[in-house]
């Protein structure tokens, strides 16, 4: 069986930046991802960035993956990417095991990254299994990685940003959007994102949402309603769509299985989108050197998880032994920029999200 | 359903490739996945449910959900929606939950 230093969950933007400032210490790096391109969500995200430079601000989502690959470059020889292969398990010698095709194996890691990433949350309603209802990102997958249209008539529930931005993504396509509905009384998502789509006279209706949808063999029509303040549907307010898509953007939440079967200790956080590790300011989880960053321990944005990232690849690689003589000051700008990002109110929630599975002195 | 225009994105699209689809044959693209080829030519029914037989489609599209299930040659419970089609593939509806052996 193969033993390596640091083995990285996930080649996402948590898991690239993780692995960038790891090997930038000196330690070695084996990233595995399911899939056969690195970057996980990112290679479907045509919109620009937000945030600081440091965090590719005004870049595209799709052109981060390379960015970050080309920094890896400098540390090729301490670099392994296994793609199209899964993690199933890790055991409590820190043993991983791994499934590529047909190709079952072990490995050993010292310490562990895990940055899993997230899924995306359904809705319930009445006949929420039809096809034509889709996650939004798998409307953005099937548009902007495979370049094909979801449908023709589409209506967007969920006006965070995802719900936004995939909405505008799918008129750029050449889909008509007929609505966005979103059952809070007001817009989620950032300003700038909803203008977008008011000015091509997309109406956004807040306090709405599906009350049913009907389809023999695929969607043919949702029937949304209105919602009084206790989120209940108002009989009488019903309005019928015709659509042949019905995309749903309620939500992520992580995909923290690994770490519940390794052993961490865990706890459910409704403001981090479900079940996350308990972690301290290293984000090092409750078992001894399994790290955590992005999406998988709170949802949040890219550019937070690229932030995670490189503070997790930084506390491992201190782990491992290495030590970088301007260490303290990384972590110290790392920390800085999380708390740029997650400042003010729409960082309300990830800030009380965070203090309940903080452990150790230092919340945020 | 395919994307022709683009105002952020260019598609350059793989080699044309022949596969069958319960039984009919189709074309899609090298690079890019069953499920994805499937929609582009309008087919969105990827399998029948275990026990009410409910018509199913891809939900997630990155290989969470297995909602888009089915039969590539032969084989049953394949994530379409991260399998990569390639040339001849067999690929059928699959109903309930497939017949293992």
């Amino acid at each position: 069986m193969k033993t390596v230093e640091l083995a990285i969950v996930g080649a996402g933007p948590a898991g690239l930046c993780a692995a960038i400032s790891a090997a930038s210490m000196g330690s070695n790096v084996v990233i595995i991802d399911r899939c056969k391109d690195i970057g996980g969500q990112l290679i479907k995200q045509t919109h620009m960035f937000f945030g600081s430079e440091k965090q590719y601000a005004s870049r595209r989502g799709i052109d981060i993956p390379n960015i970050l690959l080309d920094e890896l470059k400098q540390y090729e020889e301490k670099i392994e990417i296994i793609t199209d292969a899964t993690v199933l398990a890790i055991y409590e010698d820190k043993v991983m095991t791994i499934l590529q095709g047909e190709n079952y194996f072990k490995i050993k890691p010292e310490a562990i990254i895990v940055a899993t990433g997230a899924s995306e949350r359904v809705l319930a309603f009445p006949n929420n299994d039809l096809p034509g209802i889709y996650g939004a990102g798998a409307v953005q997958t099937l548009m902007n990685v495979y370049g094909v249209k979801p449908g023709d008539r589409v209506v967007m529930v969920g006006a965070g940003n995802i719900g936004l931005i995939v909405s505008y993504q799918m008129i750029q396509a050449g889909v008509e959007i007929v609505a966005v509905l979103d059952a809070a009384p007001t817009i989620g998502g950032y300003l700038v994102h909803a203008s977008k789509l008011a000015r091509l006279d997309v109406p956004i209706l807040t306090g709405h949402s599906i009350k049913e949808a009907t389809g023999t063999e695929s969607l043919e029509k949702i029937i949304a309603w209105k919602l009084d303040e206790k989120w209940q549907g108002i009989e009488g307010t019903e309005i019928e769509l015709e659509v042949d898509v019905a995309c749903i953007s309620v939500g992520l939440t992580p995909l923290s299985e690994l770490l519940s079967q390794a052993g961490c200790e865990m706890k459910y956080v409704p403001e981090l989108g479900g079940v996350v590790p308990l972690i301290d300011q290293n984000l090092e989880t409750t078992v001894n050197n399994i790290f955590v960053a992005g999406d998988v321990s709170g949802i949040e944005e890219a550019s937070s998880a690229m932030v995670e990232g490189y503070i997790a690849g930084l506390y491992a690689g201190k782990k491992l032994g290495y030590s970088l003589l301007d260490f303290d000051e990384l972590v110290d700008d790392y920390k800085m920029q999380l708390n740029d990002l997650r400042s003010g109110h729409h960082g309300d929630r990830i800030r009380n999200g965070i203090n309940k599975i903080m452990r150790g002195e230092e919340k945020c | 359903m395919r994307i022709l225009k683009h105002p952020v994105l260019n598609f350059n699209r793989g080699k044309e490739i022949e596969f069958v689809f319960n039984g009919q044959k189709m074309i899609g693209y090298e690079g890019e996945t069953i499920a994805a080829a499937l929609h582009a030519s309008s087919i969105k029914i990827l399998g029948y449910s275990p026990y009410k037989h409910r018509p199913r489609g891809f939900y997630c599209a990155i290989g969470n959900c297995a909602a888009c299930n089915m039969i590539v040659n032969g084989e049953p419970n394949v994530r379409t929606c991260v399998t990569e089609l390639k040339e001849g593939d067999v690929v059928e509806t699959q109903v309930g939950k497939g017949e293992i052996i």
